[in-house]
């Protein structure tokens, strides 16, 4: 596959110090469908020595009505976000869509309004789960697992819009027991996008079941991803199936295999 | 609600054959083009450089075809202007009431296909025939084309050898591909010969040189633009280029995004009609510009970029949904993403809007553009001036606003700026999971291929409140 040419400069001092404390911006779909994928990444930051606040008052980050065209009402939401970030510490997003939401179209959303300029604040600060897992934190993972095998589905916007779907190859690629498969057509997209799901049903069905087969097909025994609109599109239609392979967030799994489970 | 489109788009999805036939073309083309730029440095590098190519000649457009107008009348040819398609229509029939030719021959256009020339022609008495092998296929079938480049991709052989054996009775059936080849060969040869005039697209017209440039695989561009003793160059004005020194990037990324080929069989430099002391080339030679809402395009500029398209199709062969529907489904003369943006844009949201809905957002058609056009952006932007409240750029702004969706989103805005609200409707609907469940199953276009997600019993927030984790 040819590589993403990069929208933006992501090449912030890609080290720097490790941050003693960050933030993390949830996401609505984990807050409400996939909470575990949530306190994962907080067992997986605290373990690297990384305190985390999670403002309680955080919701959504508006992607879905700006996605739709509801410009006005995507920077009402974006605009209830921003302010919940103040301290100068990274902001984490357990999701590259959500992530990509504020990076790459947050600058779009607030051109031209009067807090323009503190919207490059808190975009400056985003980094996508795997992306800071990997770049900032440098974490070496040590596999207490089974042996498996996962199938890995990175979703389009941490492929062409953050530029990130590499991290979670690596992460993966650290526990020795797991075994990584790509599946056909991986780099397609699985059909979700959001409203188009509900918009567009009818194609976003055959998109899915093309995606789903695919993943079948690898016969791993989880499906892996970095996004939870994703896993829930993918994973949903794999259930309808009766398929055996279950779908977990990249955050949840990478905790569940590295952890010694309390007695 | 089932609209105009979800209906189309449905029934495209049962057709299964062509389907497979669509499938299997357009994943060729990826591997063709996957071969055809091994180097990532040297892509990066040639898009960077069309684009810029694009851009700049985009930026100038009113004073680059003024300059080209000057160029071709000075090299002979003759320049037609059409603000319409029905203009351009008309400017092709004087042409050819002037030479009082009935018959025209044709090259591959898409521009012709925009204006609907075979249909106006033929009600006036005219015959058209299509010379691209692949157009042939489609007029002989009495359809349209499904794809830009590979306007027949959505037949496979046999219905190909079955519609041959239809139409040239005297050909023994055969599925052999050079064999139906030959045939259309044979029966196209004697028109080439005899038809008075021949029409073409245009690839890219060089402002500095008067030059019109045409590539084509099948040497039919060549004769319908040499043989006849008229030459019609059809073409949208956004083909211009400032510069001869333009012409070899886009060519070389042109056709290796498209097919994968370094070059095509054919590059045609067209610069004048026959000379004096010249014993071939036609004795006339006429160039029809089409702006055809191009101009209330280029008018704005972030809707600008979808005028850099150079037409090679890389998008819809990378497209999920192109791949999934088919190029019919879309119902404009181009398919796929760059007809996304670029139909509603020509002929009004209020009858294409619902086609920026047809979209993922996933990036794909973006990232193989050979002049970096952005289509997601270029979507969502429509998305916005389909359901806004004040009409903006684009034809037939704020059609698709709905009343009910309009409100949903209100209700959901003020969800979520009331934390307070958000977080006790999320720890209400975990709680009650077994009752949301039940009612998230109702929701039928999710559950007819997917499962209901089941809800968890708590939210992150309770959870990460429970954990102790800091609040602020």
């Amino acid at each position: 596959m040819i590589k993403t040419e990069s929208r933006m400069d992501f090449t912030r001092a890609s080290a720097g110090p490790k941050p003693d404390t960050v933030y993390l911006f949830g996401t609505c779909l984990i807050d409400l469908l996939y909470p575990q994928a949530g306190v994962s990444a907080v067992h997986l930051f605290e373990r690297e020595g990384v305190n985390v606040i999670f403002p309680q008052t955080q919701t959504c980050c508006g992607q879905p009505a700006w996605n739709s065209g509801y410009r006005d009402e995507a920077l009402a939401v974006a605009r209830a976000q921003l302010k919940l970030f103040p301290r100068p510490i990274p902001i984490i997003v357990p999701s590259a869509s959500c992530a990509g939401m504020i990076k790459v179209h947050y600058p779009a959303l607030f051109k031209d309004e009067p807090d323009e300029a503190s919207v490059f604040d808190v975009v400056n600060r985003v980094y996508e789960l795997t992306e800071f897992l990997t770049d900032i934190l440098k974490v070496n993972l040590t596999d207490l697992g089974e042996p498996t095998t996962v199938a890995v589905h990175s979703s389009c916007t941490a492929r062409r819009e953050m530029n990130v779907a590499d991290r979670i190859d690596s992460l993966l690629d650290q526990l020795q027991n797991v075994t990584r498969i790509e599946p056909d057509n991986a780099e397609e997209c699985c059909g979700f996008g959001g409203t188009f799901a509900i918009k567009q049903p009818e194609i976003s069905t055959a998109m899915v079941l093309e995606k789903a087969k695919a993943i079948e097909n690898t016969g791993a025994q989880q499906l892996i991803g970095q996004d939870c609109g994703c896993l829930m599109n993918i994973g949903g239609a794999l259930k309808k199936q009766d398929s055996q392979i279950s779908h977990v967030h990249i955050a949840e799994f990478l905790w569940d295999r590295t952890h010694k489970a309390k007695p | 609600m089932t609209t105009k489109y979800r209906k189309q788009f449905s029934n495209a999805l049962a057709q299964h054959e062509v389907r497979n036939n669509t499938e299997n073309v357009i994943n060729k083309l990826r591997k063709h083009r996957l071969a055809a730029f091994p180097d990532q440095a040297e892509w990066v590098n040639l898009r960077r450089h069309s684009t810029a190519i694009r851009v700049n000649a985009i930026s100038k457009l009113p004073q680059l075809l003024e300059q080209l107008e000057i160029n071709l009348q000075r090299n002979g040819i003759q320049v037609h202007w059409a603000d319409t398609t029905e203009q351009a229509n008309q400017t092709v029939l004087n042409i050819m009431r002037f030479h009082d030719a009935r018959f025209v021959i044709k090259g591959k256009s898409m521009v012709s296909e925009e204006m609907g020339l075979n249909d106006f022609l033929n009600t006036h008495g005219i015959e058209c025939l299509e010379s691209d092998l692949g157009e042939l296929i489609i007029q002989l079938a009495a359809e349209k084309p499904s794809h830009m480049i590979v306007p027949a991709l959505h037949k496979n052989r046999k219905q190909i050898a079955r519609l041959f054996h239809r139409q040239f009775p005297s050909i023994p059936y055969t599925e052999d591909i050079s064999a139906l080849a030959q045939a259309a060969r044979r029966f196209l040869r004697h028109h080439f010969a005899t038809a008075p005039v021949g029409l073409t697209g245009v690839n890219f017209m060089i402002a500095e040189t008067g030059t019109l440039c045409l590539v084509e695989n099948e040497g039919n561009g060549r004769m319908c633009s040499t043989a006849p003793p008229v030459h019609i160059a059809v073409s949208g004005i956004e083909k211009v280029v400032e510069c001869l020194d333009d012409v070899p990037p886009l060519l070389g990324i042109l056709t290796r995004s498209a097919t994968g080929q370094p070059i095509t069989t054919y590059v045609n430099m067209i610069s004048s009609p026959r000379k004096p002391n010249e014993k071939d080339g036609p004795t006339a030679v006429h160039l029809i510009l089409l702006d055809n809402g191009r101009s209330r395009i280029y008018s704005d500029p972030e809707l600008r970029d979808t005028l850099n398209c150079i037409r090679c199709g890389a998008c819809m062969n990378h497209c999920p949904i192109y791949k999934h529907i088919g190029g019919h489904a879309y119902q404009t003369v181009i398919p796929g993403p760059i007809g996304t943006i670029l139909e509603p844009q020509k002929n009004g949201l209020d009858s294409y809007g619902e086609l920026t809905q047809a979209s993922t957002l996933c990036g794909a058609c973006q990232e193989v553009c050979p002049v970096s056009i952005p289509i997601p952006k270029i979507i969502n932007r429509l998305r916005w001036e389909h359901i806004r409240k004040n009409s903006y750029s684009t034809s037939g702004a704020g059609s698709g606003r709905r009343k009910t969706e309009a409100i949903i989103w209100k209700i959901w805005v003020w969800n979520c700026i009331h934390p307070g609200a958000y977080n006790r409707i999320t720890s209400v609907a975990t709680s009650m999971r077994r009752l949301t469940d039940r009612i998230l199953a109702k929701i039928s276009p999710w559950t007819t291929a997917r499962a209901v997600p089941r809800l968890p019993d708590t939210t992150l927030h309770e959870r990460l409140k429970a954990l102790e984790i800091d609040n602020e």
